[in-house]
């Protein structure tokens, strides 16, 4: 072909990425249309992991409901768990004791520390840095065993209860933790000695996926995501919940949106959670766990199960039939997930089941804003892209 | 504003739409009909008095046999300036099911709707791209309507659709060592 001698032929490619593929942190799959390097469009295809949790939520009790929430966003299955039993109190109108409210605190910020190092770990492997990930993985080591040392499980807890909490905690462990909160905050300046001022680091994230403040709003973004655009919106500032109003915290903000800025967004808020979870222990108020208000709700100890009739009766009929006084009303109640806004809307119309539970994900919104960032960036800043939005294909998918 | 301000707001704008304002554990409600719910959420959405900008959620409900008309849409908003949360949850019946899109409203609303049409199979006109997004593309129903069943009735037997899929390989097979 003479007349074709000196030119390229240029051809759209049309290649799949995933859903079996290390970078995109579980089963996510795209589409993406490129040309050259240059991503022409992508198209995101999520739903490999639905296990329909809001069909099941339906049709069990809301008691029985409570360990379907652990296998949501499984990195941070405490948070969800407060979540849940917050919003079912809310629907109900309970309100767990002081001193459970302020070890849930502390067991959320706890979920919010492992997860964020989850999340520094494995974006900055993904994008090319390998060290951290070691370092982050040895604390998230620590904060695992800490949950150990607190409910017997490593990733599915399931130990915030409907009004309350299901076992007190020990002084050994709030000393174990108190130690955590003193070092944590020396290991956070140890990863940002490695990348914080690297080259590589700096080119591959700043001016990477950047997201207006607007757009940021417009698509429904939140968490870190929202406020690494700077927006000023954090539900335990400005909706608190549990012992949150009770502490001292900051809420650190981006200014230009991107990569970088999120990364410093989530680096700033583990600082912070070690700082809340220093003060909820300092402050743990004396007095039970579990409130004594809602007999319809909390199990009778085991002790008792064993010996008591009227105790047995009550955790028989609570296990199968479940509270048969519930209101007829509707509630949404949210609370602030390491990822993102995690809210519950129940509708209940006076049964022991919910007749509506719906989930609200942060990482099904956030995966959906996956072709913006993406269409006009490189290949490689797909990967980096994925990794910013901090998605987790359990809570997506439901 | 706070919501119930904006709730009576609504009613005052649109007369002949709002059904009913409810409050129940001080949040509150505004069920409307869904003909001209676009307007309603663009009015909430672009009105500096009022100043929804953040869609929380969207998401439908099947009130089958309890209500007369058998679906809701249900939006969540919130007004990052004043700090208020409303909800609008518009009637879709079941014979018409379809409601508007409000995709250029809230860009963040395209999954959430995608969701809602796969779960439950309300149309949103005027959306984008309308595909199932959980499901797979051939999958028949709608999981989340209330007469679907939890459990199949198959019990012990293989899935039809499975064996259909194993008949079928077999026979490229054999095409193929031919």
């Amino acid at each position: 072909m003479p007349e074709q001698k000196g030119k390229l032929r240029k051809k759209e490619l049309t290649i799949n990425m995933g859903p079996q593929h290390p970078a995109t942190h579980g089963v996510l799959r795209l589409e993406l249309d490129i040309d050259g390097e240059t991503v022409v469009k992508c198209t995101p295809h999520v739903g490999y992991l639905h296990r329909g949790t809001e069909k099941l939520g339906e049709n069990r009790t809301y008691l029985a409901a409570l360990p379907l929430t652990d296998r949501l966003d499984y990195i941070s299955s405490m948070a969800n768990n407060v979540g849940y039993c917050l919003a079912v109190e809310r629907l109900f109108g309970i309100e767990a004791p002081e001193r459970a409210k302020f070890i849930r605190t502390m067991a959320s910020e706890m979920a919010r520390i492992s997860s964020h190092l989850l999340w520094l770990g494995t974006h900055a492997l993904d994008i090319g840095a390998m060290t951290v990930f070691l370092y982050a993985f040895k604390e998230r080591e620590w904060i695992l065993d800490l949950f150990e040392m607190l409910t017997g499980a490593r990733l599915t807890v399931t130990y915030p209860r409907i009004g309350g909490v299901r076992n007190d905690v020990s002084e050994e462990f709030l000393s174990s933790l108190y130690k955590f909160t003193d070092e944590f905050p020396k290991n956070i300046e140890e990863y940002e000695t490695l990348i914080d001022q690297n080259r590589i680091w700096l080119q591959r994230t700043k001016n990477i996926g950047i997201i207006t403040a607007e757009e940021a709003v417009n698509w429904g973004l939140t968490g870190p995501m929202l406020r690494g655009s700077g927006v000023d919106y954090d539900l335990r500032k400005y909706c608190p919940y549990d012992a949150y109003d009770k502490v001292d915290f900051d809420v650190p903000l981006g200014k230009n949106g991107d990569t970088y800025d999120r990364y410093r967004c989530r680096m700033e808020e583990m600082r912070q959670s070690a700082r809340i979870i220093r003060q909820c222990i300092e402050k743990l108020p004396e007095g039970p766990v579990m409130t004594p208000d809602a007999p319809k709700f909390t199990l009778p100890p085991k002790e008792r199960i064993l010996k008591d009739m009227e105790a047995m009766i009550q955790h028989f009929v609570l296990v199968i039939k479940g509270p048969v006084t519930a209101p007829d009303g509707e509630i949404y109640s949210a609370i602030e997930a390491p990822k993102g806004e995690l809210g519950f809307y129940f509708i209940s119309n006076g049964t022991g089941k919910p007749y509506r539970m719906r989930l609200r994900s942060p990482s099904f919104i956030h995966a959906s804003v996956l072709p913006l960032l993406c269409e006009g960036a490189l290949v490689a800043d797909v990967i980096a892209n994925i990794g910013t939005i901090d998605i987790v294909l359990g809570e997506c998918d439901r | 504003m706070n919501s119930k301000e904006a709730a009576e707001k609504i009613r005052e704008m649109f007369p002949e739409e709002v059904r009913e304002i409810r409050e129940y554990n001080s949040q509150t409600s505004v069920i409307v009909k869904r003909d001209r719910i676009k307007d309603i959420i663009r009015y909430l959405h672009s009105d500096p008095l009022l100043n929804f900008d953040l869609l929380k959620d969207l998401c439908g409900v099947d009130y089958s046999g309890k209500k007369e008309t058998r679906f809701e849409v249900v939006y969540h908003l919130y007004s990052l300036e004043y700090r208020s949360l409303l909800r609008i949850r518009a009637e879709v019946p079941e014979d018409d099911c379809s409601i508007d899109s409000v995709v250029d409203i809230f860009a963040g609303a395209n999954w959430p709707e995608r969701e809602c049409y796969d779960l439950l199979g309300v149309v949103f006109k005027g959306h984008p791209d309308l595909r199932r997004i959980l499901l797979p593309e051939d999958w028949e129903g709608h999981p989340l309507r209330k007469d679907y069943p939890l459990q199949s009735d198959l019990g012990e037997k293989e899935w039809k659709g499975y064996l259909d899929v194993i008949e079928l390989a077999k026979k490229n097979m054999e095409f193929e060592t031919k």
